[in-house]
């Protein structure tokens, strides 16, 4: 065991200034390096879109996106995403106009009671970035770490390929 | 959650001096932030790793092998097309792993060093003997996906699909702490929790993992790699079976085969290696090696199923080399 270092070099455990990008805007948050991304969107921000469902990474229902790759904000700290940039479904329409994969989630039904939907949206999005043209099988694996009890899968893969489809389009 | 002190060091000298006293070093933080979130791990000090740049990227050097920065994604290493030819065995591993969300927040370094999933270890209020208590609670409660070889006092099973696939590879590790920098077979950072040794991995709280590297001469075997599971995704293998083997003229070289899921560390099939050596890989030489892979096995109570099932899938990753 050597020395403890000296506490100049850690912040916390009490509330710190974290400046991180969200949906495009530069916002500046004071939270304790314990709190989660997803209470930090939700409680500090009014983000409440990714939804609090496991906490422990174990349902998606609170993914957002950091650096534009899909992420469980529940298991990511708010501290840790200082000076990166976080997308939440909130970011993903602009003014009147949904984003393709939103449209494309009404159009094919893609969701029952709608509480995963945010976290289906945000992997989906990432799934499109990393793979213009994926194939039903590329959805279901990008979906699988998003629980939908209602088991609207397969109209989720419908929705993703569609909007894949309209995307090459443009 | 309890509150903790967090630092973010950009330099390996000042994570080590920071990690020094007993802080806990943190990088995807899946696991980490599960342990605490479940009482489990309760780290006054956090150091996150994830700005030491020396720790990113990978790299396959001509003539001196593929080397793997701890910090490197899974999902990156799982996507790219360059590792496919380089070492297709690692995507094979990485796909049916976890989760979109957990291989693109997940690394190597802490792939490797994750805790196991036994559920009494999981639980704050089973005082289990790697915790600290007194006994094994799976020895004689529901041990269904607990270890069929190789266990002492605890017979939790290594989780990680990615290390079975590197030691088929005979891939080495190399940790940097304040007391410098050592390398070791990859097999050898895994240690089966015994008498004082509650833990499952070498490394000391003081150490970080530099990066993973493949000797060159082994990046021109055929590997293979299979997972059996509860579900078809987002699920810990039951048994994942690595292999691996240089076919000269159809005869089997330096074969590994490396089971996941069934010990307390990555289970190096050193008998039915020593097998399939010079031999013609045919039906019965992967059946013989399959037995003789499980023939040291002594399930526990619910877990027999493991032993014909890890046995054909030894079978039948062998098969695939042919």
């Amino acid at each position: 065991m050597g020395r403890v270092p000296k506490a100049s070099s850690y912040i916390g455990p009490g509330a710190v200034d974290v400046a991180l990008e969200v949906n495009g805007d530069g916002v500046s948050v004071h939270v304790p390096p314990h709190r989660t991304l997803l209470d930090t969107l939700r409680e500090t921000l009014g983000l409440t879109g990714a939804k609090r469902v496991c906490d422990e990474g174990m349902c998606g229902a609170c993914t957002v996106l950091l650096d534009g790759e899909p992420v469980y904000s529940c298991m990511t700290l708010a501290v840790a995403c200082a000076g990166h940039s976080v997308e939440t479904v909130e970011g993903l329409s602009k003014d009147t106009n949904l984003h393709l994969i939103q449209e494309a989630f009404i159009e094919h039904d893609a969701f029952q009671c709608g509480f995963c939907t945010p976290g289906q949206i945000m992997s989906c999005v990432a799934l499109l970035k990393r793979n213009a043209a994926p194939t039903g099988e590329d959805v279901l694996r990008a979906v699988s770490g998003n629980l939908c009890r209602c088991g609207a899968y397969p109209n989720i893969v419908a929705a993703a390929l569609s909007a894949a489809k309209k995307q090459a389009r443009r | 959650m309890k509150p903790f002190a967090y630092a973010r060091p950009r330099a390996v000298t000042e994570a080590l001096k920071l990690a020094r006293g007993g802080a806990t070093v943190m990088a995807g933080g899946t696991d980490l932030l599960g342990l605490m979130k479940d009482g489990i791990a309760a780290p006054e000090r956090i150091v996150d790793i994830r700005s030491l740049e020396p720790l990113r990227g990978w790299a396959r050097a001509k003539g001196k092998g593929l080397r793997i920065g701890a910090l490197v994604s899974l999902v990156d290493l799982e996507t790219s097309a360059e590792l496919a030819r380089t070492m297709p065995i690692i995507g094979e591993a990485l796909r049916p792993a976890a989760t979109a969300q957990l291989r693109t927040m997940g690394t190597v370094g802490g792939n490797l060093l994750q805790r196991n999933r036994c559920w009494y270890f999981r639980d704050e209020a089973y005082p289990c003997w790697l915790k600290g208590g007194v006994r094994c609670f799976a020895i004689e409660g529901d041990n269904r996906l607990h270890a069929i070889v190789g266990a002492e006092e605890c017979v939790a099973v290594a989780p990680s699909d990615l290390a079975p696939a590197l030691i088929a590879y005979d891939a080495t590790v190399s940790l940097t702490g304040s007391r410098g920098t050592r390398t070791m077979p990859l097999v050898d950072l895994f240690v089966t929790p015994h008498g004082r040794v509650r833990r499952e991995h070498a490394i000391t709280s003081d150490e970080l993992i530099i990066e993973v590297r493949v000797p060159e001469n082994a990046l021109t075997r055929r590997g293979a790699f299979e997972k059996a599971m509860e579900r078809k995704t987002w699920s810990f293998a039951l048994v994942s079976v690595a292999v691996s083997a240089k076919l000269i003229g159809g005869v089997v070289r330096d074969a590994r085969i490396v089971l996941g899921g069934v010990a307390p560390v990555p289970w190096r099939a050193r008998d039915a290696e020593k097998l399939l050596e010079g031999q013609v890989l045919d039906d019965a030489a992967c059946q013989a090696a399959a037995d003789a892979a499980l023939e040291r096995a002594e399930p526990l109570k619910d877990n027999g199923y493991k032993v014909p099932l890890a046995r054909e899938l030894v079978r039948r990753t062998l098969r695939r080399l042919a």
